[in-house]
């Protein structure tokens, strides 16, 4: 493992990942659980193992949709979402690794696409 | 009452709708709406890396704006208000960040997180008064029965958005009971449309929204509200024709009960 990409995630996230308890109430209340092969109580213990390879390859990295329910419904404020945004981040950041482009957006458009799912998507998505 | 006002991109693109009558509503109120000059787009999600420092900039510019003309900042859209707030919050209390920012920008005096952000429904109920718009309603939208839709960003995270209780909150009900509607009771109302994953997985946005749906037209609703673009979008083409009910802006309802919908 790249002992530099834990790391980077704690400093990122600003996460205590040693505040899980394990309950797996993020997990519960995630919308993309379905949609995850690792789910946000996952990243919290992998990180803190230093597990990082397989959440940094994986398209768990992309299904967060940012809508803080893990946040706001964790019992000890450890902030998954936090977590997963700072592997996606890691990701996202190096040379070539934009998930989304600009190029791809014409394809995606509709009448009534609103200019906040193009934005946000590019912000979430790319560097 | 004079505020500075924060539209954002959508309300000048695909919401405009949200964006006029609620001009035409504070006009009806008597509250100034000021445009901030040479504003920028929020992005449209704050970036949770606390040392991402240049995506957060067009926010503390904006925040910094409003300082200098001494007045609170009024947002509308969902996603603008939650990035301005969580800048906002991070300028105050993330030391590093705020260090960063400051001097990246230079600005005349440092920017601390002074101005204060307030939702265009908080300003209904904290400074107009829920009471005072019952008192200027003109055509009360009696037996009209509405769903509001918080969705995730006016509410969370919520000691940083402080709007309301996350899981049970209150303020767009009790706006709908201002205006003479009535508030449907239902479970999906803080949970997510499925959001800007439209662009990365659109049956996945269809899943979340459907669900949102669903159980508003279980519960009774013939409409639902929302302040968010992407909500509103999300519910209107990624759910099912059959059954869909109605979605639009809380403040094309507040226009039609205050007799300024054009």
């Amino acid at each position: 493992m790249n002992k530099f990409d834990k790391e980077q995630i704690l400093h990122t996230s600003g996460v205590n990942v040693l505040k899980c308890m394990r309950c797996g109430k993020c997990s519960a209340t995630c919308p993309s659980y379905d949609e995850m092969e690792y789910h946000p109580h996952q990243f919290v213990y992998m990180v803190e193992k230093g597990d990082i390879e397989k959440l940094m390859a994986s398209k768990s990295i992309y299904k967060c949709l940012s809508c803080y329910a893990c946040v706001e419904r964790c019992p000890r404020g450890v902030e998954p979402a936090k977590v997963v945004e700072a592997v996606r981040l890691q990701v996202i950041r190096r040379q070539g690794a934009n998930h989304l482009t600009p190029d791809d957006i014409p394809a995606l458009l509709d009448e009534d696409l609103p200019q906040q799912a193009i934005v946000t998507a590019m912000r979430k998505y790319s560097k | 009452m004079i505020f500075s006002y924060y539209p954002g991109c959508t309300l000048k693109n695909k919401a405009q709708d949200l964006d006029r009558y609620a001009r035409l509503s504070a006009e009806k109120l008597g509250v100034a709406l000021e445009e901030l000059e040479e504003w920028q787009c929020c992005g449209g999600a704050f970036s949770m890396g606390r040392d991402e420092i240049a995506s957060k900039l067009a926010s503390v510019r904006a925040l910094n704006a409003a300082k200098e003309q001494g007045r609170d900042l009024v947002t509308l859209c969902s996603a603008c208000h939650n990035v301005l707030k969580q800048a906002n919050d991070a300028m105050a209390n993330d030391a590093d960040f705020s260090l960063r920012a400051n001097n990246y920008m230079q600005l005349a005096a440092p920017y601390r997180g002074e101005t204060q952000v307030i939702h265009y429904l908080e300003l209904l109920r904290d400074r107009v008064g829920f009471e005072a718009l019952k008192k200027a309603v003109v055509k009360p939208l009696t037996g009209r029965k509405i769903a509001a839709y918080y969705g995730c960003l006016l509410l969370r995270p919520s000691k940083v958005m402080g709007m309301d209780n996350p899981e049970n909150p209150r303020i767009m009900e009790d706006f709908l009971r201002a205006i003479g509607a009535q508030p449907v009771t239902w479970a999906m109302r803080n949970e997510c449309c499925g959001g800007y994953a439209v662009m990365e997985d659109r049956g996945l946005a269809a899943q979340k929204s459907e669900r949102v749906m669903d159980n508003a037209r279980d519960m009774g609703a013939e409409a639902i509200v929302t302040a968010c673009p992407l909500c509103l979008y999300n519910l209107k083409k990624n759910t099912l024709k059959e059954g869909r009910l109605p979605v639009l802006y809380f403040t094309e309802l507040l226009a039609e009960a205050l007799g300024v919908k054009d």
